[in-house]
């Protein structure tokens, strides 16, 4: 039997079995608008709230700072262009990091076009931002910093707490993008000092087409979206019943298994990092060895490229991803590992292993007999093979 | 990426993969877009109808999925072509041979293309032959497409 082996988590997730039977009631049984007056819609209300409580006491908001949205994309459009809009009177300038994902930067490169200022700080050799550029760069026109809790390629995870009260003390807000982070890492937006915050069901066995923005009572923003006055007025749009009842399963899920999966999965991760490591000359570790999402494996292979390596490796029932340009639509190498400081031909043979509920130990051991052999057979048809 | 199954075919086990010891020519370039860089190596006989003709074709790439069966597919199309006919080659060659490719990577056929042309090159220049005004320009174009590649890698 030929294996399947998916390590590419971080991109999506499968929904947990338990998150279908919990969504299921809410398509043709349960399916009524939440803002119907009768006891149909009454039913979807009372659904829609108990979802918002269960997601709310995850995050340590209220549940009143919870409005649900479409995807992490919607989430961070609404936070930068909602806080922007609202906040014109106080100035034109955005701070993010340059490893932030790509719906942040498209953003931030559309609001030059608008005339805004925006800052985007470097980050290290491992993508930490520096706390001292950070207080620099923040000026009285500066309306928001948005800095992601972990980022998507190399799971490098910032001290969101101590970026956050830098913010506090400068008055400015603050939103952090923890999609990749939810349900892996201990949130508490108090703890956090965050203003806002985005989240997705589908990066933690949730379905897709539903996110969060977490916006702090009391922060100044203006809705993407206007009609029926749906989420506070801040989201109109028919809630999607299903999907946030899905959502709020997913993470009480997560919250039961958070302690025993993170030492699991840490596990797993650094037995395939070492594994790799040891078996391949010529191969290195992008991002932090430790300050890393635990399920979080980036490596770059010297003298191969990726798009080569992602399929040979999905001939042999292995899906990852990678940084690498030929990848890429626009042909661009990652920006993420080239803010790290990588060259182009070390971001070229890059991989992106993410593991998840479902990997096992078989899977790292399977990966680390294949694997090897493709790096060596690419590597006798490269030019640059030692 | 969606790949044909000749494209797949080639990447999964390429054609004349290799060094040539002792080769009459080799051309070296690389793409400043992608990063992907080829080498070509010939070796260059006479037929019966004494015209010079590629009579072995080697390569060694790096890149990704379509560099790596373009690689294979051209030296597949080269091998035992004059020199002549062998220049003639064109990128629609390339595609079609191998039943189309996606349209973001027929920029990686071109690269070939200037592999196999810049391989003549050499060996035309190494027998002090005359060189067409065609060839020269591109060797110019190649060898400042390396310097770039150079540049953006340097520590």
């Amino acid at each position: 039997m030929k294996n399947k082996v998916y390590l590419d988590y971080a991109a999506t997730t499968p929904v947990d079995p338990r998150v279908v039977r919990a969504m299921i009631p809410y398509f043709s049984k349960n399916f009524a608008n939440t803002m119907s007056l009768h006891s149909f819609g009454q039913e979807a209300k009372k659904s829609l709230d108990k979802s918002r409580k269960v997601i709310a006491d995850f995050i340590g908001a209220k549940t009143s700072e919870i409005i649900f949205t479409s995807s992490a994309t919607e989430s961070n459009n609404f936070a930068l262009k909602g806080v922007a809009f609202a906040n014109k009177n106080k100035g034109n300038h955005i701070i993010v990091s340059s490893i932030e994902h790509s719906c942040i930067m498209e953003s931030v490169a559309w609001f030059e076009k608008q005339g805004f200022e925006i800052s985007r700080l470097k980050v290290d050799k491992y993508g930490f931002i520096d706390f001292e550029e950070l207080k620099k760069t923040i000026k009285k026109e500066t309306i928001l910093v948005s800095i992601m809790h972990a980022n998507n390629e190399i799971g490098t995870i910032q001290p969101i707490k101590e970026i956050g009260k830098i913010c506090k003390e400068k008055g400015v807000y603050f939103h952090t993008d923890a999609a990749q982070s939810l349900g892996k890492e201990l949130i508490d937006v108090n703890k956090m000092n965050v203003d806002l915050l985005t989240a997705t069901a589908h990066k933690l066995y949730g379905p897709k087409g539903v996110g969060f923005l977490f916006v702090k009572e009391g922060t100044k923003i203006e809705p993407l979206l206007h009609g029926g006055s749906h989420e506070f007025g801040l989201r109109s749009s028919t809630c999607n019943v299903a999907g946030i009842v899905g959502f709020a399963k997913a993470c009480e899920i997560c919250k039961e298994l958070m302690v025993e999966e993170d030492k699991r999965l840490k596990k797993l991760r650094d037995k395939l990092i070492t594994g790799m490591l040891d078996k391949i000359d010529d191969s290195f570790l992008n991002g932090h060895p430790t300050k890393r999402l635990s399920n979080n494996a980036n490596i770059a292979f010297s003298f191969v490229e990726g798009e080569s390596l992602l399929i040979q490796l999905d001939f042999s029932g292995i899906a990852v991803s990678t940084g690498s340009a030929c990848s890429s639509k626009k042909l661009t190498s990652s920006h993420v590992l080239t803010a790290i400081g990588l060259k182009p031909n070390q971001i070229q043979g890059s991989l992106r292993f993410s593991l998840g509920r479902w990997t096992q130990e078989e899977d790292i051991d399977y990966v680390l007999e294949v694997l090897p052999g493709i790096v060596e057979k690419l590597r006798k048809i490269s030019p640059f093979r030692k | 990426m969606n790949y044909t199954k000749k494209v797949l075919e080639h990447f999964k086990n390429p054609h004349n993969v290799g060094k040539i010891e002792n080769p009459d020519g080799v051309g070296k370039v690389g793409n400043i877009i992608c990063g992907d860089v080829m080498w070509i190596y010939i070796k260059v006989r006479k037929n019966n109808r004494d015209e010079e003709i590629i009579h072995e074709i080697k390569f060694e790439t790096f890149g990704c999925v379509a560099a790596l069966a373009i690689s294979s597919a051209l030296t597949d199309l080269a091998k035992g072509k004059t020199l002549e006919e062998a220049l003639k080659i064109n990128k629609d060659d390339v595609v079609n041979f191998l039943g189309g490719l996606p349209s973001i990577k027929i920029h990686c056929s071109l690269l070939a293309i200037d592999a196999l042309s810049e391989a003549i090159y050499d060996y035309l220049f190494k027998k002090g032959r005359d060189i067409p005004e065609k060839l020269k320009l591109k060797h110019k174009k190649v060898l400042m497409e390396l310097e770039i590649i150079k540049e953006k890698n340097k520590e």
